[in-house]
């Protein structure tokens, strides 16, 4: 799929299949015959129409959840439970109400036995960087929803995480807010190295952030096609959107894309029927 | 990024404009007349009372009448109950209903929080749980006053009782309804088990203990009042009870009314715990009034 797994790729799934029993005793399939390989140090953005299993994807490369078939593995190593080098950054708040954004961000540390001090500097350096530091007394719910997700990010990055895993992070916020906090976290991914899969279901901020765009199917998902995006680095989303390269690929998977896009509107207004 | 942080929140009061002022006058006002309104409804009803018993128009033997309770409270202040000053009641019942409710709310929160979290205790013991609910757990009293005798363990016996159900359900639903997305988070960052119980668990699930801690408080009153009226040698209850035997109807009034004080009181502490304890909610719009 790609040259570049010449070590042990960060992510490889062979075969995954994932199913649910649903509350009325029948079988959902969500995830079938996946196959996705990621590189180290490589974002690859995964798109698909709503509601096809990418984000299932996501929790079986986390850990969270065990694949029925097939085999995943990170670092060469099969997922046994929760991984230690996976960040996850979810779709809807996920960031403890109760604590204030310090301690937010001071948990991942102190879950792993970091002593409070070490934590508290470690936490203090993120806030900075995500432009927090002067809200670290604040609880979630007097922040706003772009400032919520960047604690998340930072209680997401303060741990290292050689893997993050983006479920729709930014799907929540405004579109200005998204561009923001796009080029963000392109900032705050360059200088870690770590490879990062990144669900959306916008085609602009797929391409914008990613080396590859990996088009699923419509439910259950598996990939449909993988494009490259040669665009070069480092980007800012507003500037890299107006390029002709840009838009050719949006074009070309857009195509792709468009067709699974319509099969899951159909399959929906077959329900609705 | 800058773009937010610059919008950090100063608060600037709003200038008081002469539109502004005429509204808080108007609230103002509005607060005043709620009170006096609320006032008077209480001296009416007192007033039409009395003035009934006054005329025999109701049976004041029965019925009693406002100024005759408030001689009976004023006589047990002043010079002590039958069984002893007034505040030794007063002591006893609510020692007795503090102990049960301490012991029946640790008991609720933490079976609670244990079957809310480990399956297997839960689908074991759940049934049982429902049978012991579905008894009317007042009628336990009698059994409570066989095993422990006249002393206060029958009332904090029947207090817990009756304050473990409630606590424990709440607890228990509270445990189950964790946000999934905190428990999936707070397993990605690192948290083990008893972490996820102690730091994820037990915080989100303070909101809904917290409201079975106000209805059970009352709960623990009514196990001490009914199990002192039941057999005792001390409080309130017998108080009650001790009126009820001798008809005397002002005195069975006064003791109701010394409880109710009690538990208002009582809850009001219990709010303003609530209150410290829960800085990290958004302020309750409703609460404004």
């Amino acid at each position: 799929m790609n040259g570049l797994t010449t070590t042990a790729p960060a992510i490889e799934l062979t075969g995954a299949t994932k199913r649910f029993r649903t509350p009325s005793g029948s079988l959902h399939t969500a995830v079938r015959d996946l196959d996705l390989t990621v590189a180290p140090g490589e974002f690859v953005a995964v798109v698909g129409p709503t509601g096809c299993g990418k984000s299932t994807a996501l929790t079986l490369v986390s850990g969270l959840e065990e694949p029925t078939e097939g085999e995943v593995r990170v670092h060469g190593e099969q997922v046994e439970g929760i991984n230690g080098q996976v960040g996850f950054v979810f779709q809807q708040d996920a960031v403890f109400p109760w604590r204030t954004v310090l301690s937010n961000v001071m948990a991942g540390p102190r879950f792993r036995g970091v002593p409070v001090a070490e934590a508290r500097e470690r936490a203090r350096d993120w806030l900075a960087r995500v432009g927090l530091a002067a809200f670290e007394d604040r609880y979630p719910h007097q922040l706003s929803g772009g400032m919520r997700k960047r604690v998340a990010l930072a209680q997401t990055f303060v741990n290292d995480p050689k893997i993050l895993l983006m479920d729709e992070p930014f799907s929540a916020l405004d579109v200005q807010t998204r561009a923001l906090m796009s080029d963000q976290l392109l900032d705050l991914w360059a200088g870690t190295g770590s490879s990062v899969v990144f669900v959306t279901h916008d085609l602009d901020e797929a391409i914008a952030l990613a080396d590859r765009v990996v088009v699923m199917t419509a439910g259950p998902a598996t990939v449909k096609q993988v494009f490259t995006v040669d665009l070069p680095r480092p980007r800012t989303v507003e500037a890299v959107r107006l390029e002709p390269r840009f838009v050719e690929l949006y074009r070309e998977i857009w195509a792709s894309l468009g067709e699974e896009v319509r099969i899951t509107r159909e399959r929906g207004a077959g329900n609705a029927a | 990024m800058p773009l937010e942080t610059t919008a950090a929140p100063t608060a600037t009061a709003p200038p008081v404009t002469t539109r502004t002022a005429a509204r808080q006058r108007a609230a103002q006002k509005r607060k005043f007349t709620v009170y006096g309104a609320r006032a008077g409804v209480l001296v009416a009803f007192l007033g039409l009372w009395e003035l009934c018993a006054r005329t025999e128009a109701i049976d004041p033997f029965n019925f009693s009448q406002p100024s005759r309770i408030w001689a009976q409270i004023w006589q047990w202040v002043t010079h002590g109950t039958a069984q002893g000053s007034l505040g030794e009641q007063i002591g006893y019942t609510l020692y007795e209903a503090l102990t049960g409710w301490v012991i029946g709310v640790v008991g609720g929160v933490l079976l609670g929080i244990a079957l809310g979290r480990i399956r297997f205790l839960a689908d074991v013991f759940g049934p049982y749980i429902k049978v012991l609910n579905a008894i009317p757990r007042i009628v336990l009293a009698p059994i409570f006053l066989i095993w422990f005798g006249l002393g206060p363990a029958s009332k904090v016996a029947s207090a817990v009782v009756l304050v473990f159900f409630p606590v424990f359900f709440n607890a228990f639903q509270g445990a189950r309804e964790v946000d999934r997305n905190l428990i999936a988070n707070a397993r990605i960052l690192g948290a083990d088990n008893r972490r996820l119980t102690l730091q994820v668990v037990i915080p989100a699930a303070t909101t809904w203990i917290f409201t079975s801690l106000h209805v059970s408080f009352g709960f623990a009153l009514i196990g001490a009042i009914v199990g002192e009226y039941i057999g005792a040698t001390k409080g309130l209850g017998l108080l009650v009870a001790a009126a009820q035997g001798t008809f005397n109807a002002a005195g069975v009034y006064a003791a109701m009314t010394i409880l109710a004080v009690v538990a208002l009181l009582t809850e009001g502490l219990l709010t303003f715990g609530e209150k410290r304890l829960f800085r990290w909610k958004p302020a309750d719009s409703g609460d404004g009034r």
